[in-house]
């Protein structure tokens, strides 16, 4: 059965005065799929991201969230997406609950809903023990998940994660990509996340894209980029690593 | 609508709770404790033993006493409240890295500035009529007169046109914190702008009236007379950009039933003000309106713009997290 399109993008671009920071990009994601965006800083990721939840408009090109335009129908969009950015912030001087609830409110949803679904998030999160604690007094890890639970608590569609592992030690790492698998496992939600790190993205994506300098050089299954790119057979071992160092030395 | 009332009852939240106004509150008991006293005080020295003119309860807002009148001391300083509480609206977002998260919530973004503004407009309100409410209370101890129905009309128009007037300083600081990514640079710039359009417009409307019709020294009395009057009439048009002396001229007009221009351009000498007393009959509370009404609509007029502007710059903007 063909799944549904949620996210596509036609010859998108983006220039900065001369500079193209997005080049043509031509993709799309379907419902369910774990899409891992790679790529080295400053090749396009967030930008093109900023350009899927409508808080930048494309020079050119066509996107579509869910059939929906983000520039013209930002606030269809932004319902049915969760958008976690990178170095998220919080507002210091609440605790857990109060800044949750006030995203929950923000999109409407009323505080006798949302109490259960904020403390079945903490527990899902792994946060309920400190959550009467100000934000302020957060480590990094523990702001990351926040951030996650503040991305779900409207429930959304589709789920986008810039750089969600940046800045964590190895325990907040797996953490964060054991919650990131049972998004989309158990809640069947489609996620689109950015990193550079390259052994998360081939632990926990279904497809992956590699963006060079505003470019997508490679999309599809880890295993098809390797027939590819490296030119391998079914069956021979690979990582990652190589294949991503084969396409940015031809970059 | 339910962004607006989420963000303002947040706002609204995080005012109450904030440093910034408990030093406000301590600014507003200071101020109406100072200006009660002195000018209640010196009333009652003048009063002593006169029979009570009218309208003498909003003397206790017009009149000067030592040094300065309430109606001046709030033309000069309530700007500052109006800055104190807008510098930093959007730009605090920006730094504390919450802005990109709001905006990806579904509200639209002017929902943001309007809830604001609205809350910033909510505590102008709150400090402009407790205000007016510590010296109406102290200024009937001291000088033990009860204000009538028409002065209290006066002076709840004269709360609208203040509350007008801090907001219009709101909302520019509001515009400067969305055009400037640090705090600093927006708390500048608001004082900049609030220094410049308060002192150095009335100043440069001089300069400038003197360069387009200087006053002659010549013999022709008639020649001499109309480049007086042209010169103050460019000087006149000139202050009218500072919203402080919209502010000002609508204020004393209101508050002053005897005044009848919002501002007489000849300084009068001891005789002249002594034949126009009898032309002194207060002016009916609904005239002083018409009077007042051109000031009115231009600070509304210059609030707008600068949210016009506020609205052009942010919604197009594009909002990082870094």
């Amino acid at each position: 059965m063909e799944r549904e399109i949620v996210i596509r993008m036609e010859e998108l671009t983006k220039l900065y005065g001369q500079q193209k920071a997005v080049d043509s990009l031509s993709l799309s994601v379907a419902e369910g799929e774990v899409f891992g965006f790679l790529g080295p800083n400053g090749a396009g990721k967030t930008t093109t991201m900023l350009m899927l939840l409508g808080l930048t408009e494309p020079t050119s090109g066509t996107v579509r969230v869910c059939g929906f335009d983000p520039a013209r129908d930002p606030l269809k969009v932004k319902k049915i997406i969760g958008y976690l950015p990178e170095n998220v912030g919080f507002y210091e001087d609440m605790d857990a609950r109060q800044n949750l609830r006030y995203i929950a409110r923000l999109n409407d949803i009323p505080d006798r809903v949302s109490a259960a679904r904020i403390d079945k998030l903490l527990e899902e999160v792994d946060l309920a023990k400190e959550a009467g604690k100000k934000v302020g007094s957060y480590s990094k890890g523990m702001r990351q998940r926040l951030g996650i639970a503040e991305v779900l608590i409207k429930e959304p569609r589709v789920v986008f994660l810039d750089e969600p592992t940046i800045g964590l030690d190895p325990d907040g790492t797996n953490r964060m990509l054991e919650l990131i698998r049972s998004l989309s496992r158990e809640r069947r939600m489609t996620i689109f996340f950015s990193s550079h790190l390259l052994d998360q993205v081939q632990q926990i994506s279904d497809r992956i894209g590699i963006m060079i300098k505003g470019k997508l050089v490679a999309a599809g299954p880890l295993a098809e980029l390797a027939q590819r790119g490296l030119g391998l057979e079914e069956g021979e071992s690979y990582t990652l690593e190589e294949i991503y160092m084969k396409y940015f030395k031809e970059a | 609508m339910h962004g607006i009332l989420t963000i303002y009852r947040k706002e609204m939240e995080d005012h109450f709770s904030s440093m910034r106004f408990l030093l406000i509150a301590a600014l507003v008991v200071m101020i109406g404790v100072i200006i009660a006293s002195m000018v209640g005080m010196s009333m009652q020295e003048e009063l002593w033993g006169v029979a009570k003119p009218t309208f003498v309860f909003l003397m206790l807002f017009t009149s000067t006493g030592k040094l300065f009148s309430f109606i001046q001391f709030i033309g000069l300083l309530g700007p500052m409240i109006g800055i104190i509480l807008g510098f930093d609206a959007i730009n605090r977002e920006r730094s504390g890295r919450t802005l990109s998260k709001l905006v990806s919530q579904p509200i639209y973004r002017d929902a943001i500035i309007n809830a604001k503004f609205l809350a910033g407009v909510t505590m102008i309100a709150i400090v402009m009529v407790s205000l007016v409410l510590i010296i109406s209370g102290l200024g009937i101890r001291l000088i033990g007169v009860v204000p009538g129905a028409e002065e209290i009309w006066r002076l709840v128009i004269y709360l609208v046109i203040s509350i007008l007037y801090i907001s219009f300083w709101l909302g520019a600081a509001i515009l400067f914190s969305v055009v400037f990514r640090s705090t600093a640079t927006s708390a500048l710039a608001s004082l900049a702008v609030w220094i410049g359009l308060s002192f150095f417009v009335g100043l440069g409307g001089g300069f400038l009236a003197d360069a387009i019709s200087p006053i002659k020294q010549t013999a022709d009395m008639a020649e001499a007379t109309s480049a007086f009057v042209k010169n103050a009439e460019i000087q006149r048009a000139a202050s009218l950009f500072s919203p402080m002396t919209l502010y000002g001229d609508a204020t004393s007009t209101i508050l002053d039933p005897l005044r009848k221009t919002p501002r007489s351009f000849v300084l009068m000498g001891p005789l002249e003000r002594f034949s126009l007393s009898r032309f002194q009959n207060p002016l009916p509370l609904g005239q002083s309106v018409v009077i007042v009404a051109p000031f009115l609509i231009s600070l509304i007029a210059i609030t707008l713009v600068c949210f016009g502007i506020c609205y052009a710059v942010f919604m197009r903007q594009e909002i990082r997290s870094t």
